[in-house]
């Protein structure tokens, strides 16, 4: 919380932004594709380039809307000590439909992960953003079956545990009153994630 | 199209004036021997792009500058040739640019770059094979989504078009706003991306500084001089255009540079493109 905007942290990210990589002088932001495995990011061309084409189109799709959705669902109230603005969690939720739509419509109709007939790199990008809208009772998948089913499949190749393990700050809810706040910290996060939501 | 043949006649030209010759729809059968079954004339590459596009203008100067042939299909935005039926067969995110190659159709700007430079096996700076400069090249493509891209056509939007092309006023504080984070944008494509490099991703010029560079050829349209009080950027924009070609640059960039002499939006056209105006004003 707020180690993002730490000097050391903006050494290896002068963005202020997880996740990043270090790896001995190589320091890395953003980038998914560092090293895997070829069913991950298969190296025939036409396979590949799906699998580029879905990364690509994630950023603003649904990694923008989801993330925008916890911020202001989860941080937002927890760093401001305010009530969760309803109205504008529906508003964001509105933004993220038709990127739902689309996978569920287009892309998961026609194979059983989002680039092929094999769990890749899209499908841990997608399946770890829209878990972000999951704490606060957010059924995202009340209107798509086919997502409802493909989220069920991911999960089971990635294992239970392992997604439980990485999600596991996401999952539990947070009692503010729990928390130990820097007040000046928490404001300056508060204000962060109102201009981020602007 | 269908490829050279007899006398500078298209094979499938050449067996269609035979079977004119004949008087049949077939050519005789003996020709089959002297001129080899032709496959119908495959489609070559396709590329839908409106030049106005930042990524269509990344894509269109990465083809000309390594000479891939393709056919321009161009799609007006602000025509609304986007929504047609064909277009969206072609891709049915409604966006530009896309690529159609053969059966295979492709969007999303930053794969349809990479798909080419494998495809065509365009110079390795452009998409460097070497695991550590590749992942440079990814990091910028990564990052450049919401970061650079939306400064950048929200400046250009609400300087130029909304009171030039679409008559509505724009908040002063919105504009504000915007230029600000464009500014905070700039500083860390400096400090994080081009640091003391020629270019974006190292020593070498790549599809990051191709895909940066049309970025911010936006703002410059609308009167934004964004490289005057940064002499380091400046220097890179010198250095990018002279890689890529001035007259290319320039003939990438025409359609852009008149955007501000468009004619004002009729009644239709406003209505049209009232959800996008809406995403350019607001988050």
């Amino acid at each position: 919380m707020g180690e993002h905007l730490n000097p050391e942290f903006l050494k290896v990210n002068p963005a202020g932004k997880v996740p990043a990589l270090r790896d001995g002088d190589f320091l890395l932001a953003k980038s998914c594709k560092y090293q895997t495995e070829a069913h991950r990011y298969p190296p025939e061309l036409q396979a590949h380039t799906r699998v580029d084409e879905c990364l690509a189109w994630q950023h603003t799709a649904t990694q923008q809307p989801a993330t925008n959705i916890h911020l202001c669902e989860c941080l937002l109230p927890h760093f401001s000590q305010q009530p969760m603005d309803a109205t504008q969690v529906e508003q964001l939720l509105g933004k993220l439909t038709p990127a739902l739509g689309h996978l569920d419509q287009e892309l998961l109709a026609a194979r059983p992960f989002l680039a092929s007939g094999q769990v890749s790199l899209e499908d841990l990008m997608a399946f770890t953003e829209l878990m972000q809208p999951s704490p606060v009772g957010c059924n995202l998948f009340r209107d798509w079956p086919q997502l409802a089913a493909w989220w069920a499949r991911v999960e089971a190749a990635l294992g239970p545990e392992l997604v439980q393990k990485a999600h596991r700050h996401v999952l539990q809810s947070q009692d503010p009153q729990e928390a130990q706040w820097d007040p000046q910290m928490a404001q300056k996060l508060a204000q962060l994630v109102k201009e981020q939501l602007r | 199209m269908g490829g050279e043949g007899v006398a500078g006649l298209g094979y499938q030209e050449l067996r269609t004036s035979l079977c004119w010759v004949t008087g049949g729809t077939r050519p005789l059968p003996f020709l089959s021997w002297v001129l080899p079954a032709v496959p119908a004339p495959a489609m070559g590459l396709e590329l839908y792009l409106d030049l106005l596009s930042q990524p269509c203008r990344a894509v269109y100067i990465f083809a000309k500058k390594n000479s891939i042939p393709f056919e321009l299909r161009t799609v007006d935005l602000l025509k609304g040739q986007n929504h047609s039926d064909d277009f969206v067969q072609v891709n049915p995110l409604r966006k530009v640019p896309a690529l159609k190659d053969g059966d295979f159709t492709l969007a999303e700007s930053v794969a349809i770059l990479l798909y080419l430079a494998r495809k065509y096996e365009a110079p390795d700076h452009w998409y460097p094979q070497d695991l550590q400069a590749r992942a440079r090249v990814d990091e910028y493509l990564s990052w450049q989504h919401t970061a650079l891209r939306t400064s950048c056509t929200r400046t250009m939007w609400q300087k130029m078009m909304f009171p030039i092309f679409l008559g509505q006023r724009v908040p002063p504080e919105t504009l504000a706003n915007t230029l600000a984070e464009l500014d905070r944008c700039l500083q860390l494509l400096e400090d994080k991306f081009l640091k003391d490099q020629d270019f974006l991703a190292g020593p070498h010029m790549s599809v990051a500084d191709l895909v940066a560079i049309t970025e911010l050829m936006h703002p410059v349209s609308a009167g934004c001089d964004i490289f005057k009080s940064r002499p380091k950027l400046a220097a890179w924009r010198q250095r990018v255009e002279a890689a890529v070609g001035e007259d290319l640059f320039r003939e990438a960039h025409a359609v852009l540079m008149k955007a501000k002499d468009l004619p004002p939006a009729d009644t239709a056209m406003k209505e049209r493109l009232k959800p996008l105006a809406q995403l350019f004003l607001y988050a």
